[in-house]
């Protein structure tokens, strides 16, 4: 079976990881929309995601392909709670600009 | 069949002070008192049992009942060792125990805590046995540190007077100093043989070849202090008078018969121990001599009938320890008997005419006894004279013997102890005179009331009177029963080798010259010039220093007590103030801190997601440098 990392070497998958990660953290500290920021953090979980997988096919090893199946699922259902948390949040605050969340503080 | 007698010998009194504290209310106050009569006679039935088949078959019995500690080379059993001596202790024990028992039924009628009394003198009377017949120190050390707590139990037992309850502390604490001498003496015994047990230790002296005499003299001079706590002996003398606190029977049965003589049985059983520590044999002998006399000084001028009892019981026991020094210990063990007898019978007596004064202590509110109160005059009298050595009485045989072998050994000593029974001899008297003689000197109201005991009272005075009497006749100077049945215990030959020649009747008739001469002064001077002792305020000269018993417990209270006292309240005031100001100090920087942390939780979100990735950042960096 031909090796798609003979055509695209592995130094590549790491560049382009770390960048999707940078981005991610970069739109978690700036943007002040949660959905962005939610968004964001979703990114910054697949860049992971997208290592996992590349270096599970460089170490001829499926187990880390298998870590991601799992590290999706725990994503999917973390989505799920996140946005009933942000739909809760925009009912009694009428926005979902993350600075609003200060009353919080205990 | 052994092993069980034992063991009902042993657990009869514990079984009656369970019952008596759980259910002695119910039951009302004489069944009470019978039930913890009859569970000491069972006692006293089967030491009885026990004195016959050991009087025949002249062999030990021992009893292990299981194991108790067990190391890699030292192992203790919890046992029991029933021989000559520890029968001997019991018989008497378990005996006047019984006595007393009988006595306190009537005694103690009136008083509402009547079965809680009853449950301490049972305990006590099970943890004597337990002292007495434990096969090995340990055991010794829990009856030791038992009768302890009952004598203070009982001597507190009116714990609604404050002063009694100050009584009850101070012989506490007394036996606590003795105690750690007596706990040093076992470890270093325990650490030089790897053996409590008696048996083991006297075949492990007896075959070494190489002894450390001098650890094995600091150990015998630690159990002697452990001694001298139990027993009433300089420096450690000053608790039992003021144990007098207690109810009498507990005077005569604890502090005067059986307790105090707990330390005459441990240097007895150890005898093995001690003769091989000369030295603190002298000072056992030197320690004895002068308790003998420095305790007959004090009770020649003192008015409460209990604490002269209480000075002569310290007196006495000077006179057994000069004999456990001169390594005489059948004589001693022969004082501790007629002691226990004539002593008892004393304090009963004594007992017997306070309860028919209601109460009242003092000699100089007394008088005239002898017409109503006539069979507790007779006992007393058979008592004071065998105490104060007069032939054909008990204490004659015993004080004797331990005079004779003082002459024999150190003649300073003898004079001391000579001088100490010629006093004896005139403060009985002098008590005996002022209580039973002349008229009554007390209120009117007492006067109408004045009566003779009733039976359950009387009967046991006469038991003791005639014991005391006659008690002399297990050790007759020429054909002593007494010295045979004990030889097994003792390595070396008994005493009475000593041939019976001119300096020997010399001997006797100086002391009972002595004795008649006490008797003829306290005569002369409470009979012919009838003096009543003076009023305290009155009271002047050398014979205040002696009423105020040479003022050791305000000596010791300047030397010890205010000492330790300055001593805490230096801790209290500089080492706890500067301790708590550390802890304190913690607490308060933690909580400045944490106060200033506070102000970092501002609650926007941007803000502490950019720490979050600051933060992750920094570790990153860290570990790619630190690679």
């Amino acid at each position: 079976m031909t090796n798609i990392l003979n055509e695209i070497g592995i130094e590549n998958y790491i560049f382009l990881s770390v960048i999707l990660f940078c981005i991610g953290v970069f739109g978690v500290l700036y943007r002040r929309n949660a959905i962005i920021v939610f968004m964001s953090i979703e990114i910054m979980l697949n860049a992971v995601n997208l290592l996992f997988v590349a270096f599970s096919t460089y170490h001829q090893d499926a187990q880390g392909q298998i870590f991601v199946f799992f590290s999706m699922a725990v994503a999917a259902a973390e989505v799920a709670v996140g946005l009933a948390i942000l739909v809760s949040i925009f009912r009694n605050l009428g926005s979902i600009d993350i600075n609003n969340l200060k009353n919080l503080k205990g | 069949m052994n092993t069980n007698l034992a063991l009902l010998l042993l657990l009869a009194p514990f079984l009656g002070f369970l019952f008596n504290i759980f259910f002695g209310k119910k039951i009302g106050k004489s069944a009470s008192g019978i039930i913890g009569t009859l569970t000491v006679a069972v006692s006293f039935v089967a030491t009885l049992v026990f004195f016959l088949q050991i009087n025949e078959t002249k062999e030990a019995v021992q009893i292990d009942l299981f194991n108790w500690i067990r190391t890699h080379n030292f192992r203790v059993n919890f046992g029991f060792l029933l021989d000559q001596l520890s029968i001997l202790w019991l018989l008497f024990v378990t005996g006047i125990g019984s006595l007393i028992h009988l006595y306190s039924i009537s005694y103690m009628h009136d008083d509402e805590n009547m079965h809680k009394f009853f449950a301490y003198l049972n305990l006590f009377i099970f943890f004597m046995i337990t002292l007495v017949i434990g096969s090995n120190l340990l055991v010794l050390f829990i009856g030791w540190e038992g009768v302890g707590l009952c004598s203070y139990l009982l001597i507190g037992f009116w714990h609604k007077n404050q002063e009694y309850n100050d009584a009850a502390k101070k012989a506490f604490i007394m036996n606590r100093i003795g105690d750690l001498g007596l706990l040093i003496g076992i470890f270093i015994i325990g650490s030089l043989f790897s053996t409590l047990d008696y048996t083991t230790l006297k075949t492990a002296i007896a075959t070494s070849g190489n002894l450390d005499i001098t650890m094995i003299s600091i150990a015998a001079f630690a159990l002697f202090i452990g001694a001298c706590g139990k027993s009433a002996q300089i420096p450690l003398y000053t608790w039992l008078p003021d144990a007098m606190a207690g109810p009498t029977p507990v005077s005569a049965l604890i502090h005067a018969a059986t307790m105090v003589t707990a330390g005459i049985f441990m240097i007895t059983r150890l005898n093995y121990v001690f003769d091989l520590a000369p030295e603190v044999q002298n000072i056992i002998a030197i320690v004895g001599a002068v308790t003998s006399l420095v305790a007959a000084t004090i009770a020649l001028v003192q008015t409460d009938i209990k604490k002269v009892l209480a000075y002569s019981t310290v007196s006495q026991l000077g006179l057994m320890f000069l004999a456990l020094g001169f390594g005489a210990y059948e004589i001693a063990v022969f004082h501790v008997i007629t002691h226990a007898f004539f002593k008892a019978c004393l304090f009963l007596g004594s007992g017997s005419v306070i309860h028919a004064l209601h109460g009242e202590q003092d000699m100089r509110r007394m008088g005239g006894l002898k017409k109503v109160m006539g069979i507790t005059f007779i006992t007393f009298l058979l008592s004071s004279l065998a105490i104060s050595g007069i032939p054909p009485f008990s204490g004659f045989f015993s004080k004797d013997e331990i005079l004779m072998t003082a002459y024999h050994n150190n003649i300073a000593l003898w004079v001391i102890a000579s001088l100490a029974s010629l006093m004896t001899a005139f403060y009985m008297f002098r008590l005996l005179y002022l209580t039973f003689f002349k008229e009554f000197r007390g209120t009117e109201h007492q006067k109408s009331h004045l009566h003779e005991s009733p039976g359950l009272i009387t009967f046991p005075l006469i038991v003791l009177a005639i014991l005391a009497t006659i008690g002399g006749l297990i050790s007759l100077p020429t054909n002593s029963w007494l010295n045979g049945y004990l030889a097994p215990l003792f390595s070396k030959e008994a005493h009475e080798a000593h041939h019976f020649g001119t300096t020997e009747y010399a001997l006797m008739a100086v002391a009972v010259l002595g004795g008649i001469i006490g008797i003829t002064i306290a005569f002369v001077k409470y009979i012919k010039q009838n003096q009543v002792p003076a009023e305290d305020a009155e009271i002047t000269g050398f014979s205040k220093v002696l009423y105020n018993k040479y003022y050791v417990d305000e000596i010791y209270n300047v030397i010890f007590v205010n000492s330790i006292n300055s001593l805490s309240g230096f801790f209290r005031d500089y080492i706890e103030t500067s301790l708590s100001a550390v802890v304190f100090g913690l607490g308060k920087v933690t909580n400045e801190l944490s106060y200033q942390g506070k102000k970092l939780q501002t609650g926007s979100i941007g803000f502490y997601l950019f720490v979050f990735v600051l933060g992750l950042s920094a570790i990153l960096t860290y570990l790619f440098l630190a690679q």
